[in-house]
């Protein structure tokens, strides 16, 4: 089975600000996969990457081993993706950047309409189909991009931060949700992050750091490789982050 | 509020799915689905279809009204008799309905750039240049709506073309709607922020629109000024203006559309190369978001 994502010697650079450094990283169909960096480690110039938002123009970006340079179209048809900004249209109904986005992918209305339904049944957000945008909570929001991601049934699914500024329960639902996508689905998901509360010891974790792959391990197979007690400690020993910032590392 | 517990349907994500090419259909479903989110942007903002319409009115009711008197007009082509002023500038406030909302599009791009909508625009699998170019046709179909709601209104106004001419001018408008919008495109690649957009409003649409024919006849200029009488030669919006004028009146220029033509492939192919994650300005520029 082709992997859902690899990454493979792939460097970016703004100007002479290196952002990316010969990046190596492999996701799994059916695997959740953390993406573990603090703000600033290049998560989301790589997601502008594996997205076709800037163009890779060293090593190699595959999507279920379609090329991003080379067979976009293919590759992006493959991949679902939810921003770290909000990318929907809030004067705009629910259901509306629900069948817009499918649009964009070439599904007939109907099709459409009917996994919009679905999505939003799956999501608990079926009653507020006609509703704007702007009048849901923030976790809403972002359950309704996730729902949107999915629609053209991706075999990746990345997700940039997804829970940033959001409270605990709905941080807790989200995580949960795609959890189960990948239980129930196979879909491949990368998940950046700066919040190892959110990953627990089978998840798979890339910690990148400064434009770096540190490490592709399992987070607990990471702790015992370090000898420390949880994730955090594990990130401060890879990332020679001094004890005293501990606390603050990852934020 | 908690999440239904999760049974996707069937199909989902399955590992042995491959996904159908999109082909010509998926095409014209994804092309349909823009111009539908324009027309729905559109009618949200029924300020903004307002504002292109009272623009161009009160120059023509007011402005109009007041150089009546001042202004004479020999007999020009197409025109077979004299003319009042009113129905000399009427294809001028067309040409700058079509302006302001090729302006307005470049100002929805920027807006979607800094808010971050264009990057779910941009990871379609549709190519680029069709994405683009399927923006560039919702504009102009908004454009068409503002303009001959405009004619109906300047017909009440005495401006009465050949009914046979609200027909002939539909591909001159379509064609210099293309062009404008197309401009809005490119420029809208090389803002970087919103606020930048008042520099688009004095260095561009200003200048395009007194630097024509649309106000006043191109001899009129050349006795003032020969200097801008040629600078108003070089500029695409005279002859964008003078296509519809011709065609408002049922007879063709094919010089201006030439030209029309050739500045729309010439607008449309920047746009295109400045959009080019490879190649344009996002890429220098660190992507659509971070303007």
């Amino acid at each position: 089975m082709q992997p859902a994502l690899t990454v493979e010697g792939v460097s970016h650079a703004f100007g002479k600000k290196q952002a990316l450094d010969a990046v190596d990283l492999t996701v799994q169909q059916g695997q959740f996969c953390a993406l573990l960096g603090p703000n600033g480690a290049g998560k989301t110039t790589l997601f502008s990457l594996v997205t076709r938002l800037y163009d890779n123009v060293s090593g190699t970006i595959r999507v279920l081993g379609y090329d991003v340079r080379r067979q976009s179209s293919q590759a992006l048809q493959n991949l679902g993706v939810v921003f770290q900004s909000r990318t929907v249209d809030a004067d705009l109904s629910v259901m509306q950047n629900l069948t817009y986005h499918a649009a964009l992918h070439g599904m007939p209305a109907k099709l459409a309409r009917d996994r919009a339904e679905a999505e939003l049944h799956r999501i608990g957000l079926a009653d507020r189909a006609r509703d704007k945008i702007r009048a849901l909570s923030g976790g809403q929001v972002r359950r309704v991009e996730i729902a949107r991601a999915l629609i053209h049934r991706p075999r990746l699914l990345l997700l940039d931060e997804p829970t940033v500024g959001l409270d605990i329960e709905s941080r807790q639902e989200i995580v949960s949700h795609v959890r189960s996508l990948v239980e129930t689905g196979g879909l491949g998901v990368l998940w950046a992050t700066h919040l190892v509360d959110e990953l627990d010891q089978r998840d798979n974790v890339i910690v990148l750091h400064s434009g770096k792959v540190l490490t592709q391990n399992a987070a607990g197979a990471l702790i015992k490789q370090t000898g420390e007690a949880d994730l955090i400690g594990a990130f401060c020993a890879l990332t020679g982050t001094k004890p005293p910032q501990r606390a603050a590392a990852l934020a | 509020m908690t999440i239904d517990t999760l049974t996707p349907d069937s199909d989902t994500a399955s590992a042995s799915r491959e996904p159908a090419p999109l082909g010509l259909l998926g095409y014209l479903r994804c092309a349909q689905g823009i111009v539908w989110r324009e027309a729905l942007r559109f009618i949200h903002q029924r300020e903004r279809f307002v504002a292109a319409l009272v623009r161009p009115l009160v120059w023509l009711f007011i402005f109009a009204a007041g150089f009546r008197a001042v202004l004479g007009l020999s007999i020009t082509e197409p025109y077979e008799t004299y003319i009042l002023y009113e129905v000399y500038i009427a294809p001028g406030l067309v040409g700058m309905i079509q302006l302001f909302n090729g302006m307005q599009s470049s100002l929805a791009m920027v807006y979607d750039r800094e808010m971050g909508n264009m990057r779910s625009l941009l990871v379609s699998p549709v190519p680029r240049w069709f994405l683009l170019s399927s923006k560039l046709v919702a504009g102009v179909a908004v454009s068409l709506a503002q303009v001959y709601v405009f004619l109906a209104i300047a017909r009440i106004w005495e401006i009465e073309p050949p009914l046979i001419g609200y027909l002939t001018v539909l591909p001159a408008l379509v064609l210099s709607g293309l062009m404008l919008g197309a401009l809005g495109l490119l420029l809208s690649s090389i803002i970087r922020q919103l606020e930048n957009f008042a520099g688009i409003m004095n260095f561009v649409i200003f200048p395009m629109f007194f630097l024509s024919s649309a106000l006043y006849p191109l001899l009129r200029m050349k006795e003032s000024s020969p200097l801008l009488h040629d600078l108003c030669l070089w500029n695409p919006f005279t002859h964008a203006v003078e296509l519809i004028r011709f065609a408002l009146y049922a007879k063709p220029n094919w010089e201006a559309a030439s030209i029309v033509i050739a500045c729309t492939a010439v607008f449309m192919g920047l746009a295109i190369f400045a959009y080019n994650p490879s190649k344009g300005m996002l890429a220098r520029r660190g992507g659509p978001g971070r303007a």
